[in-house]
């Protein structure tokens, strides 16, 4: 045995194993290994266990997530949101994204409008377009190919009205939808994917006569992992999110609105 | 910047979690739990610091304390018994049934010191920074950990030996 191999030690073995080893000792490593088949054959079922809890842990596929979580989360956000020093600090966000973006329609909203931040329903929808747009196995409840059943399901939940807007011309087909908690209705999600696989979400609230946040102009709200496009109307608040370029957003924004509200 | 970012990393906690308790409802309530902590803890977070480390250690401290509770409770045969995976994918191959059976009978200080470095791949450092020990506790816990899967699994075909911790403390 020479110098080198002889002050190889477990650790080291474990740091081959995991691919943690300092490169300078691989050669160390490797000679003792052929020196030391019993050794040799000690790392190589280290590695086996490692390949397979690797292979174990890539099976699991533990499916959407639990309303559960993401309601604890919500929750959370909302109290924190109640404080006035959010509130601030969501308002200057929103001076901001107003002043780079520029694109309010159809009404203009003037500066102090635009101070006053958004709605609750669109934090929840930007949330609600968070967890469910990565989900590759169960990104809907009910799916497109149910379009009649899925859409007269949601309207009966949520008490009003819905329809699902056809947005097949600008490439986006119809996913499915799924139903969200929410107050004092319950909320609903339209998904829609195009054929690179880009996702978008049309989240629905409704709100019963005074309970209405104040109608808004078309607004949008930029958060790192996409945008939303937010408006109210007849008490119906609706949230278009997505992570594309804003104005291809605001082109399909344009389009979910033309087809809720005919020539307004 | 809210809490809410933390749910980005939910699926891969779930993930996590199965292998750590080996049962998928347990999995998700701890999950649960881990995101409730997080909630309450928000303020500790320090921003532009690695978020799933955090939520990472905040799910290790419930596990190992659920873990020494349901001890003291019932005895370590319960544990062993609670911890019997039930609802693998891959339960078909037998070395992967026995792979789980022993990473199962682990002690739950030893699993996750594997799981976070064989699954998670996570440094040797980081490992002991999630689970707020020194770095050479995690290598002797790692040492500790192979060793009795190893014994646990035995040799190709044999019986499956119990776990012989003593022959394999560093």
């Amino acid at each position: 045995m020479t110098e080198s191999t002889s002050s190889i030690d477990d650790g080291d073995l474990h740091a081959f194993v995991d691919g943690q080893l300092d490169a300078a000792r691989l050669p160390a490593v490797l000679a003792y290994l052929r020196a030391h088949p019993e050794q040799a054959v000690r790392a190589a079922e280290w590695q086996a266990q490692r390949s397979g809890l690797r292979a174990w842990h890539r099976a699991q596929e533990p499916g959407a997530t639990p309303g559960a979580m993401a309601a604890t989360v919500m929750r959370h956000r909302r109290r924190r949101d109640a404080a006035p020093w959010a509130r601030a600090a969501a308002a200057v966000a929103l001076l901001a994204i107003g002043a780079a973006a520029g694109h309010f329609w159809p009404g203009s909203a003037g500066p102090a409008d635009r101070l006053a931040s958004a709605p609750a329903f669109v934090r929840d929808a930007a949330v609600a377009y968070a967890v469910y747009t990565p989900e590759v196995r169960h990104p809907v409840e009910v799916s497109g190919s149910e379009q009649d059943h899925l859409v007269q399901w949601l309207s009966r939940r949520l008490g009003r009205p819905l329809h699902a807007p056809v947005l097949q011309d600008r490439g986006f087909r119809l996913l499915g939808g799924r139903l969200l908690p929410g107050a004092p209705a319950p909320r609903a999600q339209f998904m829609y994917e195009d054929a690179r696989g880009r996702r978008t979400t049309l989240y629905v609230a409704v709100f019963p006569d005074g309970a209405a946040p104040r109608e808004t102009a078309f607004r949008s709200l930029r958060k790192e992992d996409g945008e939303s496009f937010y408006w109210m109307e007849d008490g119906y608040g609706y949230a278009l999110s997505a992570d594309l370029p804003t104005a291809e957003l605001q082109a399909l924004a344009r389009e979910v609105y033309a087809q809720l509200y005919p020539g307004r | 910047m809210g809490v809410e970012q933390a749910l980005s990393h939910v699926p891969a906690l779930r993930r996590y979690a199965r292998l750590l308790t080996g049962n998928a409802a347990q999995a998700d309530d701890l999950v649960q739990d881990t995101l409730e902590r997080a909630c309450a803890k928000w303020p500790l977070w320090r921003p532009g610091t690695a978020l799933r480390a955090w939520l990472m250690t905040l799910m290790h401290n419930l596990y190992l304390n659920q873990a020494r509770d349901r001890r003291h409770d019932d005895g370590h045969a319960s544990l062993e018994q609670a911890n019997e995976p039930s609802h693998e994918p891959l339960a078909r191959a037998p070395e992967m049934i026995d792979l789980q059976r022993a990473v199962a009978r682990l002690p739950p200080a030893l699993r996750t010191v594997l799981l976070l470095v064989s699954v998670e791949e996570y440094t040797y450092a980081e490992a002991a920074d999630i689970l707020g020990v020194p770095i050479g506790t995690v290598m002797s816990r790692l040492h500790r950990a192979r060793e009795s899967v190893r014994a646990m699994m035995g040799p190709p075909g044999g019986e499956l030996p119990r776990p012989a911790l003593e022959l394999v403390k560093k």
